[in-house]
């Protein structure tokens, strides 16, 4: 795990010594990404996906990612799902409850774009980055929760770059492959 | 009991009623006068029907029908009643009194249509915003917000 390997780097032995010194930024950082608490923030199909997602078959609690009811136990809010414009206040509401550092997933493509509600409707919000600053965007209608779970690594990569002390940034070695790596023309790419 | 046992039994019991009985689609139909919806109603309870399983509307144009769609599990049968309410003046007396369901139905169809229902007790809107102008579902509503789908789509 490359997640582990980076701790290793980060500890440092001292020879002959029973002890191990670290910076409390590295172990901070560290213990942060692997501890995303999700504030579910489930409104329609999505949600289905995000529930099986915390369930034993996809079982995220072994990401370190497990649903909180009370937003103030929570670092990120998954959007799953249309949001209207009834609806958007009290999302905003409960962001805001959220103590910082606070990540957010925009999950489907309504919660991107407003996606089928995008034309022709008068009570859709059109993505919910219109209001909370979204960090990860997952496309599907509904994405499968591997697609959730691409984004809970992709957000843990990012929360582990950006450190819990000003000026501490550091690069990490990613273990996710990027859209570039893909093969030419094997996504169904009209070439 | 069937359709045409509860003709029978409708006919017998409320004779006035009876001509504005039909059947359509597999249950019965009152198309009753908006200003007498209420005792319509009021006597449909009383012939048993003690569910009311939704209120809607249809914009016409010139007019709106409210349909009721009510059922009645001793009887085992439907029955819908309509009505129909002028677009200048859409008002109708509520049936909260009767069938304590229609209040979130009668707020839904205040919502999205504008329709009055006298005497409701609680009479706001209930799944847009309260500070929402117009409603939406009539075929006259305008939104500058709304984002037409253009025509290669």
């Amino acid at each position: 795990m490359a997640g582990i390997d980076d701790v290793a780097k980060a500890l440092e032995r001292v020879p002959g010594g029973g002890i191990i010194l670290t910076s409390i930024d590295a172990i901070a950082d560290w213990s942060r990404g692997y501890s995303l608490w999700m504030m579910p923030m489930g409104t329609a199909c999505c949600a289905m996906e995000l529930i099986a997602a915390s369930f034993s078959k996809f079982d995220f609690d072994r990401h370190g990612s497990i649903p909180r009811p009370d937003p103030r136990h929570t670092d990120v809010m998954v959007v799953a799902g249309t949001i209207t414009h009834k609806m958007a206040p009290s999302v905003k509401r409960l962001w805001e409850q959220m103590p910082d550092p606070k990540w957010c997933i925009a999950m489907g493509n309504c919660a991107i774009s407003g996606g089928i509600f995008y034309y022709d409707t008068y009570s859709v919000v059109r993505g919910v980055d219109e209001f909370l600053p979204v960090d990860v965007y997952i496309a599907g209608c509904p994405p499968r929760p591997e697609a959730l779970q691409d984004a809970i690594l992709r957000l843990r990569e990012k929360v582990r770059a950006e450190s819990v002390s000003p000026g501490r940034a550091r690069t990490i070695e990613s273990i996710l492959p990027l859209p570039s790596d893909a093969p030419r023309g094997s996504g169904g790419d009209a070439e | 009991m069937n359709l045409n046992e509860l003709r029978e039994h409708l006919c017998a019991t409320y004779p006035d009623l009876c001509p504005l009985f039909s059947v359509e689609f597999g249950d019965g139909v009152m198309q009753v006068a908006s200003s007498g919806l209420h005792s319509a109603a009021a006597d449909m309870k009383a012939l048993g029907f003690d569910m009311l399983g939704m209120v809607t509307a249809v914009d016409f144009g010139e007019d709106f029908e409210l349909i009721y769609r009510l059922r009645s599990r001793e009887m085992r049968v439907g029955m819908i009643v309509r009505t129909r309410v002028p677009r200048g003046n859409p008002s109708v007396a509520s049936v909260t009194d009767l069938w304590p369901a229609a209040n979130w139905h009668e707020r839904e169809v205040y919502d999205l249509f504008g329709i009055t229902f006298e005497g409701h007790p609680d009479l706001r809107r209930i799944l847009l915003p309260d500070d929402w102008v117009g409603h939406p579902l009539r075929k006259d509503y305008e939104d500058p917000g709304v984002i037409r789908r253009p025509d290669y789509l």
